[in-house]
């Protein structure tokens, strides 16, 4: 299976441009992290340079145990990276902060609050729990339809319940950036295919700049504006994808778009060898299944 | 509404309930046996009838309740001690690493000591007899409670701490709005934990010590459930020690079920959906 060269496929080295009338609100320059030390180090990402566009929703996509979730720690500031930089808005990223707040992987709504408490989190962390932050909770309750799940508690919503008023919590704090780190992974399917829409939706209403993570390429090219696709561990961009499809995007027409099924085309077979190089990695059976595997597809065509 | 009239509806719910005659069934089989085995000489322990005949008497004798608010007194006083004093401790050692590297170290020394090894030297230590059961029954609490503060606020997820950081929180309000009510189901556990322990040590520490210098009233029979159960293998009424057994037994559970109710009212997030 080869990649024909296609306009919208771009080597890595272009992953730090942005469009012409663009602005890069993160931008990360060489950056590395390794854990550990001496015998023992192990390098997570390295070399790995992108930028994310001001406004544009950016998604990385990647096999999964490559590094992403260490990437979103170092751009959240939970964790510093060992070489390299992270500018957000020009500056170096610190401290965490509420100009880039992070929807895990799995729920990190506070139990032992409502939601309508959990929402009000950060206004009343800076002490602006007021009428001004009360009016935009009872506002963003509506719109992720949870209004009559005020006063439940985490525990009591569905799964993709809590994704929605985590959004809410985070939507409150105005952040510059949203970071989701495979936000709608262990839903169900249905739930799935519905928050991917609703998030869509979200998008194009705010245009807030998003930088999201997910192993699923439906989910990518449904959602992104530029898809980043990660090597295997270390984690470096390894191709970049543009995503031009109209907005607002619905499913079904993503579905029968060709354009969007070529991007799919290209990703997977991208991933697809990403994904070889770890399993082959692991055992030398696999990597001779790999060979003779590809050799075999190579045949016919 | 269900709070209003709740009680009644829930009584009926408990007693309709297939569990609570499987309950029953299995306790009256219990006492049946019982009853046979000491009747027919296999037991040398008195038959549930004739203890009851006892019980029967002593729900008339101040001295025995006397018994019953003297132990209830001292529990409850070493126990909120407990909490008072192992809350913040347990607290401060999540909290702070370096007071946990400071205290830690103590606190793992002492704790293996059996509360009971205690009580010599507590009544030398302590002016008065009350105190030192006191003091006793604090020791048998403290330490499940402090345990149990430590690990529940050690494992709070650390996604908790990074939102509340994202989103601007102070290290006080982390504390207040993170750690605390985090922390707050095993405060629950360590104290309910802490009550059963602080009861089982009351008894022993009143058996050794004599049961205290509030044994004015009524005489012998004031020095609280353990030592009611002691005097009466001294005076040779073996129907009063089983009462005094089964009192303790009600206490306890009393007091657990006292704790797990209120436990469920400060922590409403953990209630079935």
């Amino acid at each position: 299976m080869t990649i024909a060269p296609m306009p919208q496929v771009s080597d890595a080295a272009s992953a730090q441009r942005v469009a012409a009338d663009g602005v890069a609100e993160i931008e990360a320059h060489n950056v590395s992290k390794a854990y550990g030390a001496g015998k023992f180090a192990k390098t997570v990402i390295r070399d790995c340079s992108f930028a994310i566009e001001r406004g544009k929703l950016t998604v990385m996509i990647g096999p999964s145990g490559c590094g992403k979730s260490t990437l979103i720690r170092l751009l959240a500031g939970f964790e510093r990276p060992t070489a390299g930089t992270i500018t957000i808005g020009g500056k170096p990223v610190g401290e965490p902060g509420r100009d880039r707040l992070v929807l895990f992987q799995e729920t990190a709504l506070f139990p032992w609050m409502t939601t309508y408490d959990n929402i009000m989190f950060g206004p009343r962390a800076r002490l602006e729990g007021g009428r001004e932050a009360r009016r935009k909770a009872e506002f963003l309750l509506d719109k992720v339809g949870l209004g009559a799940f005020r006063r439940k508690y985490p525990t009591q919503l569905s799964g993709g319940m809590q994704r929605r008023a985590e959004l809410a919590r985070a939507m409150i704090n105005d952040p510059k950036v949203m970071i989701l780190d495979e936000p709608f992974r262990g839903l169900d399917a249905m739930t799935k295919k519905l928050m991917q829409e609703y998030y869509a939706k979200l998008y194009e209403e705010t245009r807030r700049t998003t930088f999201f993570v997910t192993t699923d390429i439906d989910e990518a090219i449904f959602l992104a504006d530029r898809i980043l696709v990660m090597t295997n561990v270390p984690a470096r961009v390894r191709a970049v994808l543009e995503v031009n499809l109209p907005r607002p995007r619905r499913l079904e027409d993503v579905i029968e778009n060709d354009d969007a099924n070529h991007i799919k085309m290209q990703a997977l077979s991208l991933l697809h060898e990403e994904a070889m190089k770890s399993f082959a990695r692991g055992s030398k059976a696999a990597a001779d299944f790999i060979d003779a595997y590809s050799k075999r597809i190579r045949k016919p065509s | 509404m269900r709070e209003a009239g709740g009680f009644a509806a829930r009584a009926f719910d408990t007693i309709a309930s297939t569990k609570f005659w499987r309950g029953m069934v299995a306790c009256v089989v219990f006492l049946v046996l019982w009853e046979i085995a000491s009747r027919s000489g296999i037991s040398r322990i008195p038959a549930p009838s004739a203890v009851a005949v006892t019980f029967n008497e002593l729900m008339r004798d101040p001295s025995y309740w006397f018994s019953w608010y003297l132990s209830t007194q001292r529990v409850f006083t070493g126990f909120l001690a407990a909490m008072l004093l192992g809350i913040p401790l347990g607290l401060g050692m999540a909290v702070s690493r370096m007071f946990y590297g400071t205290v830690f170290p103590v606190f793992e020394v002492l704790r293996p000591i059996p509360p009971l090894a205690w009580v010599p030297a507590s009544i030398i230590f302590w002016p008065t007899q009350e105190m030192s059961i006191a003091f006793v029954t604090f020791l048998g609490a403290f330490y499940a409670v402090v345990i149990n503060v430590i690990g529940g606020a050690q494992a709070i997820d650390v996604r908790y701490f990074q939102a509340a950081r994202s989103m601007g929180s102070s290290s006080w309000d982390i504390f207040r709005r993170i750690i605390l009510p985090g922390t707050l189901p095993s405060i629950v556990v360590g104290a309910t934990v802490g009550i059963g322990i602080a009861w089982a040590v009351v008894v022993a520490a009143e058996m050794i010590s004599g049961g205290g210098s509030a044994g004015s009233m009524g005489g012998a029979m004031g020095g609280g459930l353990g030592f009611f159960i002691w005097n009466s293998y001294v005076g040779g009424s073996y129907t009063q020690i089983v009462v005094g057994m089964i009192s303790i037994g009600i206490a306890g559970y009393i007091s657990s079920a006292l704790l797990r109710k209120l436990g469920e009212m400060v922590t409403p997030w953990l209630r079935e959906p």
